[in-house]
């Protein structure tokens, strides 16, 4: 079974973000950028699976600017096989909303023929906990959300999931999307070899044209803030 | 114009805080109709009927809609949204679960975690853990939108809408539900307890985790925990407070070996009182308390809950 893991590119966690002062949005000039951290998670499962021998191929998948090469490069570098860059946009600041990258996702998952999907739950930048449940509603998929056990038995998976309550156990029908959460596992880091190795690694470049999706936003960001700042101390 | 909101239904109950704060954030946007879905949700139903400003309430029993599973839960809802022009929901794990594969299968972009309601198709939400507030307008035909809770007031009781029983989609038979395993407690419920006294790493181990337990019971406060304390194992995953935990608004938030990272105060930055025990003066926590003590809460913890 393959399994493809969507990665995206986002201002790194320890970064303090600043709003600029216009008002259009967070700076992110010179400012550090990691892969999203649920999405490390996700392709070190992805790796696991493949060590359990439970996955023969991993193809890790970004859509942004070109730069998220590098993110893809690190999922490389962990241990994936192959990866995709789609290149939607040539601006740093812009995004892609999460129904136009499910929209190209469900186009990758036609040619690809993944039996599982491994996403984040949610990415760190926008909050927006949606790219996962839209492809599973675009490809008509099971879907099992914010994950933190998977346990895939042939045709079907049993998916421990962090809910409200506690934690909910349910049994989905392979092919199959995963969003994960943080407990899920520790994902490992690339030792300096395979961080050498992952430049050998086949990256494929294509745009959003090439699957024929529309990438306009359906929300028009009017402004950005600063949150109201807290009066400090007594 | 017309407002569908799915009532927060578990185990055949209506959570009636955040259904009704839902509905404070809906009524902004038109006529409510609330939809109560589950294996039972009869007397969710009538629960929800009471929630003043409701004006409708569907309610859809089918054993497929039990367990909240998104497939025929997402199914129900699309077949339901010719008639409504807003699709919305507190933001809870169900509805986050449910609601963006509503908007897939709609065509329109999912509007998450919203904050406040500026017109009926303009809203604000948090972006980056807290950081920035962002205003995004929709151009979409149909909105789906999921609501903090923590920051809409509950509506009141006192309504009487009229009830209808409705039938579920087809079930697609794509997910099973196995088992729950649910943290049992008497405490108040986490994002709507007054108060909220939570543990972080600095407590230590799972055994001294009841130091915060016992003050929280002193103070008849939910109990609530970092990250870090979930990870170790001190605390259930479903006390986690922060980005991507629950999102708490309390009028009192104790925070006990908790350094604040920002991650964990997007989940209680906007608690009216916060209070703060931490050994390191420097901890960020201390940034945003409003009484902080600087102390080793193994002194600080017992010596507090034995004056109360
Ligand atoms: C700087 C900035 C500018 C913006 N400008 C605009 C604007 O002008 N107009 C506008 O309407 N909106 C704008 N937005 C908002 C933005 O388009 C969406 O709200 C945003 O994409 C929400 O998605 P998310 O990353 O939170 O997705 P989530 O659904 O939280 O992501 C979940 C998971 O999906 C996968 N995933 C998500 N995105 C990708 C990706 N690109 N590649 C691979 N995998 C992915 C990952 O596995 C990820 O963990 C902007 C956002 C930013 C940060
Ligand atoms: C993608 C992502 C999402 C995250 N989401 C969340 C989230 O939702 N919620 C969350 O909380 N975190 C979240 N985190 C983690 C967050 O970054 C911090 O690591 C975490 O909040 C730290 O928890 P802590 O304050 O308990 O531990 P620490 O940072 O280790 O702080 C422990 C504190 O206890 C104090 N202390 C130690 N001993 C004593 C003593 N005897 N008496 C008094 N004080 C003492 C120390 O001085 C220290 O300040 C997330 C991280 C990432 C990357």
């Amino acid at each position: 079974m393959k399994a493809l893991v969507p990665v995206k590119r986002v201002i790194d966690y320890n970064v303090k973000v600043r709003v600029k002062a216009d008002g259009s949005g967070v700076d992110l000039a010179n400012v550090k950028m990691s892969m999203n951290p649920f999405d490390e998670i996700a392709v070190e499962e992805a790796i696991r699976l493949k060590e359990a021998g439970k996955v023969d191929e991993i193809v890790a998948v970004s859509i942004g600017v070109k730069q998220a090469q590098e993110t893809l490069r690190t999922a490389l570098a962990m241990g994936a096989d192959r990866a995709i860059l789609v290149v939607a946009t040539d601006d740093v600041h812009a995004d892609i909303e999460p129904l136009a990258v499910a929209k190209i996702l469900k186009a990758i998952v036609d040619e690809e023929q993944p039996g599982l999907v491994l996403c984040g739950k949610q990415a760190i930048d926008n909050d927006m906990n949606a790219t996962g449940q839209m492809l599973s509603a675009l490809l008509g998929w099971s879907q099992a959300t914010f994950a933190s056990e998977v346990d895939v038995e042939g045709n079907s998976a049993k998916i421990t999931r962090e809910v409200d309550g506690g934690l909910q156990t349910i049994s989905v029908k392979m092919p199959a999307i995963v969003t994960v959460d943080l407990r899920l596992n520790e994902p490992r880091y690339a030792s300096l070899p395979n961080i050498m190795k992952a430049k050998k690694k086949p990256l494929d470049e294509k745009s959003a044209a090439d699957y024929g999706v529309d990438v306009s936003p359906r929300l028009e960001v009017v402004k950005t803030e600063e949150p109201a700042q807290r009066a400090a101390g007594i | 114009m017309a407002v569908l909101l799915l009532a927060e239904v578990t185990g055949g109950e209506l959570a009636m805080d955040a259904t009704a704060k839902a509905v404070t954030a809906a009524q902004a946007l038109g006529d409510v109709t609330v939809l109560a879905a589950g294996a039972s949700a009869a007397a969710a139903g009538d629960a929800a009927a009471k929630i003043a400003g409701v004006s409708k309430v569907l309610v859809a029993e089918d054993a497929s809609l039990g367990h909240r599973l998104a497939e025929p839960t997402a199914a129900l809802i699309a077949s339901l949204a010719g008639d409504y022009e807003h699709i919305v929901a507190p933001a809870t794990t169900d509805a986050k679960n449910i609601l963006p594969r509503v908007a897939a299968l709609l065509d329109v972009m999912i509007i998450s975690d919203a904050t406040a309601v500026v017109d009926g198709a303009t809203f604000e939400r948090p972006i980056y853990a807290g950081n920035a507030i962002q205003t995004m307008k929709s151009s979409d035909a149909k909105k789906v939108i999921t609501f903090r809770t923590a920051n809409f007031d509950a509506a009141g009781e006192g309504g009487s809408a009229s009830v209808e029983t409705i039938s579920a989609a087809d079930n697609p038979g794509l997910s099973e539900w196995v088992e729950n395993k649910v943290a049992k407690s008497d405490r108040p419920e986490l994002t709507s307890a007054g108060i909220v006294v939570s543990g972080g790493r600095g407590v230590g181990s799972e055994e001294d985790f009841a130091l915060i337990e016992t003050l929280a019971d002193k103070l008849g406060a939910a109990v609530g925990a970092s990250r870090a304390a979930v990870d170790s194992g001190y605390a259930a995953n479903d006390l986690q407070v922060g980005q991507t935990g629950k999102v708490v608004a309390p009028e009192l938030y104790v925070a006990v070996g908790i350094s604040g990272a920002i991650q964990h105060l997007a989940g209680m930055k906007d608690s009216k009182v916060i209070v703060a025990i931490n050994k390191d003066e420097e901890a960020p926590i201390f940034q945003v308390a409003d009484f902080g003590l600087v102390a080793d809460l193994f002194d600080a913890v017992p010596e507090l809950t034995q004056k109360l």
